[in-house]
């Protein structure tokens, strides 16, 4: 038996842009069997999500993600919208979509430019994030923010999409559609990127059922799922788009999945804005007094993926439980798959394919012994821990009364 | 013995072949910068980052490493740049050494700074190292063959002479030898090589940043660092250098001949640096396969034309 070497990806790597710790043992450059330890970055969201009132929600759970901002409040939105059985307004429906849709061009530009970076294509990093900016400037044009835009509330959105805005709207994404064409020849036909891609990583359509994978990550392997037509909420119901999938579940089918939804949520958008034209213009909001007793569960589609959101009401002003799923929780199981058997260079690519979100998706943490297996702490000595390293703190900074 | 020692460290040895290396780095960088949309660093950009290294910042030392070993490399590497840039820049500012076998020494010379930073890595004693070392070996076996064969293409073309002086002098009475197929040939596995030499994407898998975090130098800091920084600047000047004397007759130092030693040296660079910002990282295994297989195929149908004098 040879020896294995342990390559440490993370807990601070130029791969990935958070901190999380992946274990590649490695026989010479071949990783033989792949351990993760997350939970750098737990911040006790559900926790928190308990004491706000449901439109701070909003804003605390667009935090959640930086690049998928919107999904989560998309989700949430669509679950407390379950529980106070209300119907928003054709004219929000259509901008929640549109806002939904130019957040997964940006999040797949994003991810196209670092998935080059991670192959040490440079050049298509830097022309993918500048081809994103427009994208960012029209989201500061619609909502005032360039990324958590802030824009939903129960029962609708807060700022809506003046009808003088959707030919500037229009324009710009003609000039994403056109910049999203010279990518797409640019990954497509280039040779080195086939060889450095094609047939890595491979995670066959048994293994996405396996461990319930979701988003590109699932239909590039051919699992024909997506909750905006599976679920529908919002506009998606209310325009024409398909749902597309790859067969081969390799790196480059990732990216060809991701490269071709661009344009599927551009036509989406410009459908939206069609529809736009045709409601009255201020319309977007639903008034509602009061939340009443019971559960919902809302679901989005973010550009990684399903995202979840199980809210608990007892009818006061703030949610009771507030579940959250993010899509990365198990798009993240799948490393043991795609990435054993691989060598380091192949390993590293794989990781990067699923486009994985680690804060988004740490909801526990759990301190474990080492050597025994059991747990150090329990909830109380958790807190009492926490307590104890807060008032140590203040102690230091001479702050404790 | 003192012009020796003047050549050596002065000119055209190790002050002016790191100085004129500093600037190419910076042009590459620039360059790389324009086509990213960026904006690039200053000219001095590259002479900042060697003293900070050299001066201010820290050295730290791997604990578990062997610690002579690790410090002693770069400064071989460096040692080894020089004498290569010697042999090679002497023959091309037109002063002969005399030497009738210099070709054969350069290509070993130039493989000293390869052989150090392995060294220096396997000496740190991190496993990350340990990898990118690994990478630059199997990178060095598979380009040193290609590049034996564009250097035996040349000697073939130059008539059996291995001496450096006399090919530039061949094809400054002549035509350079880039102006046959042949020549084309080898100027193409030549570029390769020099771009797996130089460790430039897409043959950059020995540091591949976003995989082994810079592999070969993850433990390198401060001074050490420095050292390596120079080598590799000496690199990018003398291994074009190299090119220019066997392929497209060396330079001639008046007139308008300074004016195009100037242009050879950027053309190349600048091939080098477009080459490294159109292309992703390959994988070793492709490496090995596209020099065993491509660039020596290539590389022997140059020599067997050469032989056939087209």
């Amino acid at each position: 038996m040879s020896k294995q070497t342990l390559i440490p990806v993370g807990p601070y790597h130029p791969l990935q842009e958070e901190p999380e710790l992946f274990k590649l043992y490695c026989e010479g450059e071949i990783v033989k069997d792949v351990k993760w330890e997350t939970g750098y970055n737990h911040r006790g969201i559900e926790k928190l999500a308990e004491q706000k009132s449901y439109d701070e929600v909003f804003f605390l759970v667009e935090r959640i993600c930086g690049i998928c901002s919107t999904s989560h409040p998309f989700a949430f939105a669509n679950a407390v919208e379950e529980i106070a059985e209300v119907e928003v307004t054709n004219r929000a429906k259509y901008i929640r979509s549109i806002i939904g849709e130019l957040e997964r061009i940006h999040s797949h530009l994003l991810w196209v430019g670092l998935a080059g970076h991670f192959l040490g294509y440079n050049t298509l990093f830097m022309w993918a994030w500048k081809y994103r900016e427009p994208v960012l400037d029209l989201f500061e044009m619609i909502t005032g923010n360039r990324n958590s835009y802030a824009m939903f509330k129960v029962g609708g959105v807060r700022r809506d999409i003046e009808n003088t805005k959707i030919t500037t709207i229009a324009k710009v994404l003609a000039l994403v559609k056109k910049k999203t064409d010279l990518l797409v020849g640019a990954v497509m036909d280039d040779p080195v990127i086939h060889a450095r891609t094609k047939g890595v990583g491979i995670l066959t359509k048994e293994d996405i059922l396996n461990f319930a994978a979701v988003g590109p990550t699932a239909r590039a392997s051919g699992v024909d799922i997506d909750i905006r037509r599976d679920d529908p909420y919002a506009a998606y119901p209310l325009v024409n788009w398909k749902v597309i999938t790859a067969q081969a579940g390799d790196v480059f089918a990732k990216a060809e999945v991701r490269l071709l939804e661009m344009y599927e949520s551009i036509s989406i958008i410009e459908q939206c804005l069609e529809g736009l034209k045709k409601e009255k213009e201020g319309d977007i909001d639903v008034k509602i007094k009061h939340i009443p007793e019971g559960y919902g569960t809302g679901r989005a589609e973010a550009p990684r993926g399903e995202v979840f959101h199980f809210v608990i009401s007892d009818g006061s002003n703030s949610p009771a439980r507030h579940k959250i799923r993010a899509p990365s929780y198990t798009n993240i199981a799948t490393f043991k798959k795609s990435c054993v058997g691989q060598s380091i260079s192949d390993a590293t690519i794989s990781l990067a394919a699923v486009d994985p979100c680690y804060c988004c998706t740490e909801r526990l943490a759990v301190a474990l012994d080492r050597n025994s297996g059991k747990r150090i702490m329990n909830a109380k000595e958790i807190i009492a821990h926490s307590t104890l390293i807060t008032q140590n703190l203040l102690q230091l900074h001479n702050l404790s009364k | 013995m003192g012009s020796y020692l003047f050549y050596f460290l002065i000119y055209p040895g190790f002050l002016f072949a790191a100085v004129i290396g500093a600037f190419l780095s910076w042009f590459d960088r620039k360059i790389t910068a324009r086509v990213q949309f960026r904006k690039g660093p200053p000219v001095l950009q590259p002479f900042y980052d060697f003293f900070k290294l050299l001066l201010v910042k820290e050295t730290i030392l791997p604990a578990r490493g062997a610690k002579g070993l690790f410090l002693a490399a770069p400064v071989f590497a460096v040692f080894g740049a020089t004498m290569a840039g010697v042999f090679i820049l002497l023959p091309l500012i037109n002063i002969t050494t005399g030497f009738k076998g210099d070709l054969i020494v350069i290509f070993y010379l130039l493989t000293i700074p390869s052989l150090c930073y392995v060294i220096g890595a396997l000496a740190s004693g991190n496993p990350l190292a340990a990898v990118g070392a690994s990478r630059e070996m199997k990178l060095i076996m598979s380009y040193e063959l290609t590049f034996l064969l564009v250097l035996a293409g040349i000697i073939i073309k130059a008539g059996q002479s291995i001496d450096l002086y006399q090919i530039i002098q061949m094809q400054q009475e002549g035509t350079p030898f880039i102006g046959s197929i042949s020549g084309i040939l080898l100027f193409i596995v030549a570029i390769f090589c020099l771009q797996a030499k130089l460790a430039m994407v897409p043959f950059d898998m020995p540091e591949a940043e976003t995989e082994i975090c810079g592999g070969i130098f993850i433990e390198y800091s401060g001074t050490p660092y420095a050292m390596v920084k120079l080598s590799k600047y000496m690199l990018l000047f003398i291994l074009p250098a190299l090119v220019i004397a066997i392929l497209m007759n060396g330079i001639r130092l008046e007139g308008l001949g300074i004016l195009w030693a100037v242009l050879k040296l950027v053309a190349v660079v600048l091939l080098l640096t477009l080459i490294r910002n159109t292309n992703p990282r390959v994988k070793i295994k492709q490496a090995i396969r596209f020099f065993f297989v491509w660039m020596n195929l290539l590389a022997i149908i140059a020599i067997v034309l050469a032989i056939f004098g087209l």
